[in-house]
């Protein structure tokens, strides 16, 4: 066969134009008589502590609602896979999930920056995406929903709480990537506004493990508090080396992030982390009918998706149970799972009892309004100090209205 | 003052940290020239023996400086067996086959023990200096690592067994001639070597938490201090230790970490760039 240039040009992007067309358009899963909802979390490397029970809570939602007779008649199937901490894997997975396995929702992501990863991916195949870990806000873009929380939702309440309880002179120790970097600033913000002082902020990159100079540091700076807003495995060091330098006692400690995975309390034996003082948007021991009968029911099926032992119940995998009853509560009203119909259905005001408390999902940002709670801990179990009923997310309210510009598709940088 | 006298111990601590990555690579590449990229990966092994030692009840103390340079010596010694022995004298050869080695020891321990990060807690309480409070953990890792180098320099300067060493890695068949059997000489040094490994993988896992992945951190740093140290293998590891130790932490104090480390390679490369044979090939060079 004899193919000239411009023959092959013209052909070549036929068939480019024909593959992305097919892939605008997949073929709904609805076909297959299945609902699919995908789970995109790192089950094992660095993260896996806090990626294992969100896919296990995936997974149990799932199990929950084919309890109920599914979905519109049909069975619901979870199609997870393990993103292994990495980035790259993010992005291959997120497109198979998409192409291949053409399912209905993805729910997953655990740092922003593999949401950032897998946010795009999703928008541009079509694919409605949950993103249920608290983060530092500002994601606008009407194929996301974001059940947890932000800065404005907790940290503004844990500043002034603990500025309150300990002093007025802060500093605070922050991952090096933009969860910790923006968070940190929203710290200095609240302290400022309660007439205090940051007397340093240390940013940290992941994989930093020796905290020795750091911990002098903070001794010579005489602090009467410290923010931590460290994240991950390597992270917990600080904790440990805090402790082994007698230092607990002295400097108290509060936290945007610990225990907020799962498993730092575990990890973490309780002399080194007793009295840490954290706010999140759920505790395992809030006390409400209907959480007792969520980790009773979560107990009755722990061989089934929990490998047999309790997980540390926490706000990342309760707001994945939040994420995938939101879809099938979209999914009901739409009667339908198309995406946009399911978008406008979930886009009209829903409020659910969960849990954690009566959430809404605020159809301006697709953030939620939510309870969230004060809690300090106390071997290895949180003790919640004080609740705050329907905060709204008002640091993603103040730049994102999806109302007006339903096209938006950014996640700001709040100005503070 | 008190806080000059913790950014003194923090310096020392940091040296110290060095030297215990580094002994077992200073016999093991120093002496041997074996280029052995598994280090990590032996450090990792020494770390895994104290958590699954731990979970079996054994005494934390124990497992670290007793257990882990045991087992990861006897596997050292296995290793130099199976493969390494057949490498001697083909210096980019042992590269390929230890990077072989450790690639294969990360992908078998994440098989059996999973990606997942366990910790190890001991503690040692803290020393009060001034306003300031120091981890007792900090001084033992010292004390570890001073007692390491006399010890090595004990044996090598002022034993039989030390001379023969030497004396086999200098010229192995001058050595057999006088009646020394070098294949064993070359075992027992690797086992040491390794053991050594393991018992720095064993002592830091309390501060770094203990992961598969985890002696990718050290490699290279063992690696600069020993070459940067030159061929006088324990002056050279405390020459290069010590100078790499006390500009990156010094760095760490007035920025951040991410700079302290920058400033470690900027040093290794400033050094090579002058002394290409280490510093113990210019100065000291009647040390070993």
């Amino acid at each position: 066969m004899n193919v000239n240039r411009r023959e092959f040009i013209t052909s070549a992007g036929g068939a480019a134009a024909a593959a992305a067309a097919a892939a605008m358009f997949p073929v709904a899963a609805e076909a297959a008589g299945e609902i699919l909802i995908g789970g995109l979390h790192d089950e094992t490397g660095g993260l896996d502590f806090a990626g294992k029970p969100m896919q296990q809570m995936l997974r149990f939602a799932v199990g929950e609602l084919n309890e109920n007779g599914g979905l519109l008649g049909k069975k619901v199937r979870a199609v997870t896979a393990d993103t292994g901490s990495n980035m790259q894997l993010y992005q291959t997975l997120a497109e198979q999930m998409a192409l291949r396995d053409k399912v209905n929702v993805v729910e997953g992501g655990i740092t922003s920056a593999s949401r950032e990863v897998i946010r795009p991916v999703l928008r541009r195949y079509h694919v409605l995406y949950f993103y249920n870990t608290l983060y530092e806000g500002g994601v606008c873009d009407r194929n996301c929903f974001c059940t947890g929380t932000t800065p404005a939702q907790t940290v503004e309440k844990l500043v002034p709480y603990v500025m309150k309880k300990w002093g007025k002179k802060v500093y605070t120790l922050a991952a090096d990537y933009n969860y910790g970097q923006i968070t940190a600033a929203w710290v200095k913000k609240y302290v400022e506004a309660n007439g205090g002082k940051v007397l340093s902020t240390d940013f940290f990159p992941l994989d930093v493990t020796n905290f020795g100079p750091t911990i002098e540091k903070i001794q010579s700076a005489k602090p009467d508090l410290i923010m931590s807003v460290l994240v991950g495995a390597a992270h917990l060091g600080f904790y440990r080396q805090w402790a082994s330098a007698g230092m607990k006692h002295k400097i108290p400690m509060a936290s945007t992030t610990f225990g907020a995975g799962g498993t730092e309390p575990i990890l973490i034996t309780p002399e080194e982390g007793n009295g840490i003082i954290t706010c999140y948007g759920y505790y395992p021991t809030i006390d409400t009918p209907a959480n007792k009968a969520f980790i009773a029911k979560i107990q009755s099926k722990l061989g089934e998706y929990f490998d047999g032992t309790m997980p540390l119940l926490t706000e990342l995998s309760e707001c994945t149970y939040e994420g995938v009853m939101m879809y099938a509560a979209g999914v009901k009203k739409a009667g339908t799972v198309d995406r946009m119909k399911v978008i406008e259905a979930l886009e009209s005001g829903m409020s659910f009892e969960f849990p954690a408390g009566k959430v809404t999902i605020d159809p301006k940002t697709h953030h939620c309004i939510r309870n969230v709670y004060l809690a300090d801990l106390e071997n290895r179990k949180f003790i919640i100090l004080e609740q705050f009923d329907q905060q709204p997310p008002s640091d993603t309210q103040a730049v994102c209205n999806l109302e007006k510009h339903p096209d938006s598709n950014i996640q700001y940088q709040i100005k503070l | 003052m008190a806080y000059a006298l913790v950014i003194l111990i923090e310096i020392v601590r940091a040296v110290a940290g060095l030297v215990l990555i580094s002994t077992g690579l200073m016999v093991i590449f120093g002496m041997m020239r074996v280029i052995n990229i598994a280090h990590g990966e032996f450090m990792m092994l020494g770390g895994y023996t104290v958590v699954i030692a731990g979970k079996a009840g054994v005494n934390p103390w124990v497992s670290m400086l007793v257990l882990a340079p045991l087992i990861v010596g006897l596997f050292g010694v296995v290793a130099e067996r199976l493969f390494i022995r057949f490498f001697y004298g083909r210096m980019i050869d042992t590269l390929l086959a230890t990077w072989g080695l450790s690639l294969f020891l990360i992908g078998f321990v994440t098989v059996v023990f999973g990606n997942t990060v366990a910790g190890v807690s001991v503690s040692l309480g803290s020393v009060q200096i001034g306003g300031f409070r120091v981890s007792g953990y900090a001084f033992f890792l010292i004390a570890v690592a001073a007692v390491l180098l006399v010890a090595t320099y004990g044996v090598l300067r002022h034993t039989r067994w030390g001379l023969i060493a030497r004396g086999t890695m200098q010229n192995a068949n001058m050595a057999a001639a006088l009646g020394v059997s070098p294949s064993l000489v070359y075992m027992t040094t690797f086992g040491i070597g390794s053991a050594l490994t393991g018992l720095a993988g064993a002592l830091l896992s309390p501060i770094t938490g203990v992961v598969p992945t985890m002696g990718i951190a050290f490699v290279a740093r063992a690696f600069i201090t020993v070459i940067i140290g030159g061929p006088a293998i324990i002056m050279g590891t405390i020459s290069a230790a010590s100078l790499l130790g006390t500009v990156s932490q010094l760095m760490t104090f007035a920025t951040t970490p991410v700079v302290g480390d920058v400033a470690l390679l900027f040093v290794a490369v400033v050094l090579l760039r002058i002394l290409p044979q280490g510093i113990t090939g210019k100065l000291f060079r009647r040390s070993i």
